[in-house]
């Protein structure tokens, strides 16, 4: 239960911190680390060095515009679910981010980070991909924009390079006539989710014009079923596309039936948030 | 070929100490090993249990789950750091030796940390958020009744002083 040997730096400029990742194939970042450490002490994870960016200037923010949400690659989940105005401006990022792990880890760990880590497991991942959002990365080769459709490469995955460090995540506001809800089922609150969902409507009077869920826990990948033709029975249609797994949690049966649950009840609280936002 | 070792200096509960260590060095060996600070216990060493939580800059945080090389820039508090200036015991503390809020000891200095911090947040919780502020610690005795009424019987030891 001790991390193997790895090389550590600590740089205090962002051009630093790209140089010495470009450096070493092997390398990783190291931010909040409370995905990161326990594989290092399990020894499921051997990088052969650790670029720290705990000590990059002007990554701490979580700013909020007309737009949406923009959180800093050193913005812990605290700071994003104590914000007011993020909450306010894409109220399913607080809805969410309770769930996320226990209040200490949640001091510690990055939103930006659990994003990379691309866990299908972890909350933050489904819901950058279901609200659309993105991520901005850099390496020594420049910038780029990463949408969240492309994000995800399969289990604990992220499409970066070994040379590129994630910025800061852009989460959409939510827009008017729009609303959001979640809810997932967890042993004990705090532990992974057996099954979350997540759910985004837009609405036009009466009339429900699109229908989005996002899923937690039934794919290797954080996944988005479109469920707009399919109102009275989004589970069914969800299941067509999911293969819920089978782990020492849950078995495949009672994922599918958590997802019979939890998709038409998740779907109309965001249907009726909908319409209060009109 | 031998390994690098790092020299950090590390904060905690207001004295600096100068160790000498390995990047891999996590942040609770650095306390107990490098420090002599055993009041930090060591239980899972995968940031699951809570037994290691200290305060880093006054936020609960998995000390197992934090490399000593990563908290240079911090103030770190363990449970030794709890205690008031004259010796005597913090009312997180006292609340436990009235509550019999442990039995065995391993995860209190995990609890102590967490509830420390946490009636800072909120001096008045409610059972339902004294039990929401304890549930990222496990304790394997108590049933966890104590340590819910120590939880509460904390906030009102500090109202009244």
């Amino acid at each position: 239960m001790k991390p193997a040997p790895f090389a550590f730096v600590r740089p205090s400029t962002l051009d630093d911190a790209l140089a010495a990742l470009a450096a070493d194939p092997g390398g990783k970042v190291l931010a909040g680390g409370q995905s990161l450490v326990p594989l290092l002490s399990m020894r499921l994870a051997s990088p052969t060095a650790l670029v720290d960016i705990n000590a990059l200037p002007d990554l701490g923010h979580v700013r909020v515009a007309e737009d949406g949400v923009r959180v800093g690659a050193l913005a812990r989940h605290a700071d994003v679910l104590a914000d007011a105005a993020a909450r306010e401006s894409q109220p399913l990022l607080a809805m969410a981010l309770s769930h996320v792990a226990h209040a200490t880890i949640r001091n510690r760990g990055t939103t930006v980070g659990s994003l990379v880590h691309a866990d299908a497991a972890a909350e933050m991942p489904m819901v950058l991909r279901l609200l659309d959002g993105h991520v901005e990365v850099a390496s020594v080769r420049g910038r780029r924009t990463v949408p969240a459709a492309e994000l995800f490469a399969g289990p604990l995955e992220s499409t970066l390079a070994h040379d590129e460090i994630a910025l800061e995540a852009f989460f959409p506001a939510l827009a008017p006539r729009a609303g959001v809800a979640f809810e997932e089922v967890a042993r004990r609150h705090g532990d992974y989710a057996l099954v979350g969902v997540a759910a985004h409507a837009v609405c036009d009077g009466d009339t429900v014009t699109s229908a989005r869920l996002g899923f937690v826990s039934v794919s290797d990948v954080p996944v988005v079923v479109d469920v707009t033709d399919a109102l009275d029975d989004p589970a069914g249609r969800a299941l067509a596309d999911l293969e819920p797994g089978d782990d020492i949690h849950a078995t495949a049966d009672y994922r599918a039936h958590l997802v019979r649950v939890l998709a038409p009840r998740v779907l109309a609280a965001a249907i009726e948030h909908a319409r209060s936002n009109a | 070929m031998s390994e690098q070792q790092h020299d950090v200096r590390l904060r905690v509960n207001g004295s600096v100490h100068e160790v000498r260590v390995p990047a891999r060095r996590l942040l609770s060996d650095a306390l107990r090993h490098d420090c002599g600070l055993t009041g930090t216990h060591v239980g899972c060493e995968h940031g699951v249990c809570g037994a290691c939580t200290v305060l880093v800059d006054g936020r609960p945080t998995r000390s197992c789950l934090m490399l000593a090389v990563s908290a240079v820039d911090a103030e770190v508090t363990t449970v030794e750091g709890l205690t008031e200036p004259d010796g005597s015991l913090s009312p997180v503390q006292q609340a436990f030796s009235d509550c019999h809020g442990l039995q065995c000891g391993f995860c209190t200095p995990g609890f102590l940390t967490t509830i420390a911090a946490g009636l800072e947040d909120n001096p008045d919780p409610s059972e339902d958020e004294a039990r929401e502020m304890v549930a990222g610690n496990l304790c394997r005795c108590t049933g966890y009744q104590n340590i819910v009424k120590a939880v509460l019987r904390a906030a009102e030891i500090k109202a009244g002083s």
